[in-house]
């Protein structure tokens, strides 16, 4: 009787010891599902997956003697009632050469909007190579009503394209940006109205590249 | 006391106390089995109604069916009926998926027979048994009552797929619909999860003396895998799911560009958990296909431990494949390239299987009785499905059959017909177990045979349809279309009727209570709960069978 009983006991144990087993698995995979978020972000910004482009401080150190396209691309996302657009369709450059563009955004609303940029370029995989030294999309830009703001970016292409097979042969890269309204500050900007043209907030963490 | 207390355990409830706290295997599998046919039978009605619809080109039956559900008129009633075919949709693989092959082959087969094939008096935790299951029907009310409130402006319901990608499932459907199936899917994924626990328990502590793992039924092994995928892929799911919530409701950002979040992300964590999930489907019909070819075949299944190995290597395998459902997303070439070969990689040891079925069958004494025919016909359907599967893994090709039609032939030739042919092998296999009664073979033969033939005019069409490049998802197509569909749609009624068919067999059965006896197979079923009377006693295995 006893030793039924105890048999009975450790088979419980067991049965319990395998279960915490399988709930400690359970929260260790809910984890992961979370760890995703920042690991996915880490992931784009360190390879460049599905166009993320690269954010550097210092210009290429060579200059190859290959031209390509860059082509400027802006959109704006419902909500955003900026007039955006690049000043020039397209700059032809060499591989490396540190160069600037600019965009132009116009508040068309009567009142101060936000607007926050994402970016990415395509082909895809050329994002690992397109290297932006300083972008109006690193932070949150407020416009006044009817206010017009000149956007620059300064960049370059990675002279290691060339070595890339996927990417050896592209003659052209085009960077789009879609500016997005800022949600949850529009009363912060109103308050904060004479600031002007000062970014609200900075993003930098967030948008990385 | 205690022995007091074990006697009593004796004593089996009766009335709707019974089944209201049961916390006997056979009867909670007993109420999971109840539940997939009513879900089935409800996500069944969706398809025929979709079918239906697509009959023909133009708008035929959604615009009415709208305005009679919904009390809406003219252009909106046209607006809400477009909607309502993709609410359609979208519930049809929900309730298949979520409420109907899950419940059956997991909750209903597997909860009945795993502790009687282990020698298990019971599952290691009973009572958590009785909360996986009462937590369906919860879930199953919470997505059906999605049906009727709000979601994009102007529409009911949710309509954007069983994948629920965001913006659509974020931005594009602000109405309440979406939270309630979101927390419709968590409750069934808790419920899922607490019945994989009790399984990998059951089936790792909970075996008879001298059965070892190597030993050990391939459904046993089958189940176990599929526990164990649904422990690691699932949590992936709810965690998606959940930040989808969020999104919704709490401005989280994880899904939305302007907040720094990627709607890519989501299509990753999603297909993280959706392919292991359709592993999940087919597994534990594997281990019953095997079962009733060996006892049909009077052989022991030929290579038993490259079956069981081969489904280790599948579900393994299975969760570094995901991407291959996001070729068009924008993938760079080279994971393009990878999620080509790791899922053509898969065909190998699922070629196992088939072969070590054929094997089995070669030289047996073989008897066409009904499970064989059901079990055979799964051979066949499944086979037709992993080649076109094999057509879609390529990267290539998948630029053309992407979102078309061919995908929805594959993925119905491997589970509508795949898994839900496992069910039914697995119905009139155990039936006569379950039931202590013996179903009519000529009905179920009629059924066998009016179920092949109809799913096969269904779904044979569809690759025609979708090489001919004719999307999926919506409610109208060109008139180019038209002749495959109508064919498509004339199976599907038929296979309506099949449904009928089976429900009458089973009250044929339950009617004229032919008894079956303990073993009706015959001297090929090997397996224990062959040894016990039928039905199998309220409490079985009280002295545990010992496996030389």
């Amino acid at each position: 009787m006893t030793t039924a009983s105890d048999k009975d006991e450790a088979r419980q144990k067991g049965n319990r010891r395998i279960a915490a087993l399988c709930v400690a698995f359970f929260c260790g995979m809910v984890g992961m599902a979370y760890a995703a978020v920042p690991l996915y972000t880490l992931f784009c910004q360190v390879t460049g997956y599905g166009g993320t482009t690269q954010r550097v401080t210092q210009y290429s150190d060579r200059v190859l003697d290959r031209d390509i396209t860059i082509r400027f691309d802006a959109n704006t996302a419902g909500g955003v009632p900026w007039k955006f657009a690049p000043v020039d369709r397209s700059i032809t450059v060499r591989i490396g050469e540190t160069a600037q563009a600019h965009y132009t955004a116009t508040n068309m609303a009567s009142v101060p909007t936000g607007g926050r940029a994402t970016f990415n370029v395509t082909p895809e995989t050329a994002g690992a190579y397109f290297n932006k030294v300083e972008c109006f999309c690193f932070t949150d830009t407020t416009l006044a009503a009817g206010e017009t703001m000149d956007m620059p970016v300064i960049f370059f292409v990675d002279p290691d394209i060339v070595d890339v097979p996927e990417l050896k042969n592209v003659k052209t890269i085009t960077l789009s940006y879609t500016m997005f309204p800022i949600s949850k500050v529009d009363s912060a900007v109103t308050g904060s109205i004479d600031t002007d043209n000062e970014p609200t907030t900075n993003t930098e963490e967030n948008l990385g590249g | 006391m205690a022995h007091a207390a074990t006697h009593d355990e004796h004593h089996a409830p009766r009335g709707w106390v019974r089944w209201v706290y049961s916390t006997n295997h056979k009867d909670i599998g007993t109420l999971y089995l109840i539940f997939a046919i009513m879900s089935g039978i409800i996500g069944g009605f969706m398809s025929i109604m979709m079918r239906w619809e697509l009959a023909e080109p133009g708008i035929q039956i959604f615009h009415g069916l709208a305005s009679m559900v919904y009390g809406v008129e003219g252009d909106a009633a046209l607006d809400a009926g477009k909607h309502m075919f993709n609410v359609f949709t979208t519930m049809h693989a929900l309730i298949m998926i979520f409420f109907m092959v899950m419940p059956a082959l997991i909750g209903g087969f597997a909860n009945w027979m795993i502790p009687i094939m282990i020698g298990a008096p019971d599952m290691a935790f009973p009572r958590m048994n009785n909360i996986s299951f009462w937590l369906l029907p919860p879930a199953l009310i919470l997505l059906l009552i999605s049906f009727f409130v709000p979601s994009a402006p102007g529409a009911h319901g949710i309509g954007g797929g069983w994948t629920m990608y965001p913006p659509f499932s974020t931005s594009g459907q602000p109405g309440p619909a979406m939270d309630f199936a979101i927390l419709s899917v968590h409750i069934a994924g808790v419920s899922s999860i607490l019945g994989a626990i009790n399984f990998i328990t059951t089936i790792f502590n909970m075996r008879a003396p001298g059965m070892t793992m190597h030993k050990m039924p391939l459904f046993a092994w089958s189940v176990l895998i599929t526990a164990f995928l649904l422990l690691l892929s699932l949590p992936v799911l709810a965690g998606g799911i959940t930040m989808l919530l969020t999104d919704r409701n709490f401005d989280t950002a994880f899904f939305s560009p302007e907040g720094g979040g990627d709607p890519i992300l989501f299509q990753h964590l999603f297909w993280f958990f959706g392919h292991p999930e359709v592993y999940i489907l087919i597994l534990p019909g594997f281990g019953i296909v095997s079962h009733i070819v060996s006892t049909f075949s009077r052989k022991p299944v030929f290579g038993y431990l490259g079956m069981a190995y081969a489904m280790v290597a599948i579900g393994a395998v299975g969760f570094v494949v995901w991407a291959h459902h996001m070729f068009t997303s924008g993938i760079s070439l080279n994971a393009q390239r990878y999620f080509t070969f790791a899922t053509m990689v898969i065909a190998v040891p699922t070629g196992i299987k088939i072969f070590s079925w054929i094997a089995t069958m070669w030289g047996g004494s073989i008897t066409f009785r009904t499970p064989m025919l059901w079990a055979i016909g799964f051979i066949f359907l499944f086979t037709v499905g992993g080649v076109t599967g094999v057509q879609l893994a390529n990267a290539g090709l998948d630029r053309m059959y992407h979102d078309t039609y061919y995908v929805v032939a594959h993925f119905h030739y491997v589970l509508s017909l795949g898994a839900v042919f496992a069910i039914f092998a697995a119905w009139y296999y155990w039936f006569p177990k379950m039931t202590g009664y013996m179903y009519s073979p000529t009905i179920a033969n009629i059924h066998f045979w009016v179920t092949f033939i109809s799913v096969n005019v269904v779904f044979f069409p569809q690759h025609f349809l979708g090489l001919a490049g004719m999307p999926r998802r919506y409610i109208d197509y060109p008139d180019a279309y038209a002749g495959w569909n109508m064919v498509s749609s004339y199976g599907s009624y038929f296979a309506g009727i099949g449904v009928l068919i089976f429900l009458f067999g089973v009250f044929e059965a339950f009617q004229k209570k032919r008894v079956a006896g303990a073993n009706p197979w015959g001297e090929g079923a090997t397996t224990l709960e062959w040894q016990l009377p039928s039905p199998p006693p309220y409490h079985q295995w009280e002295q545990l069978p010992r496996i030389r």
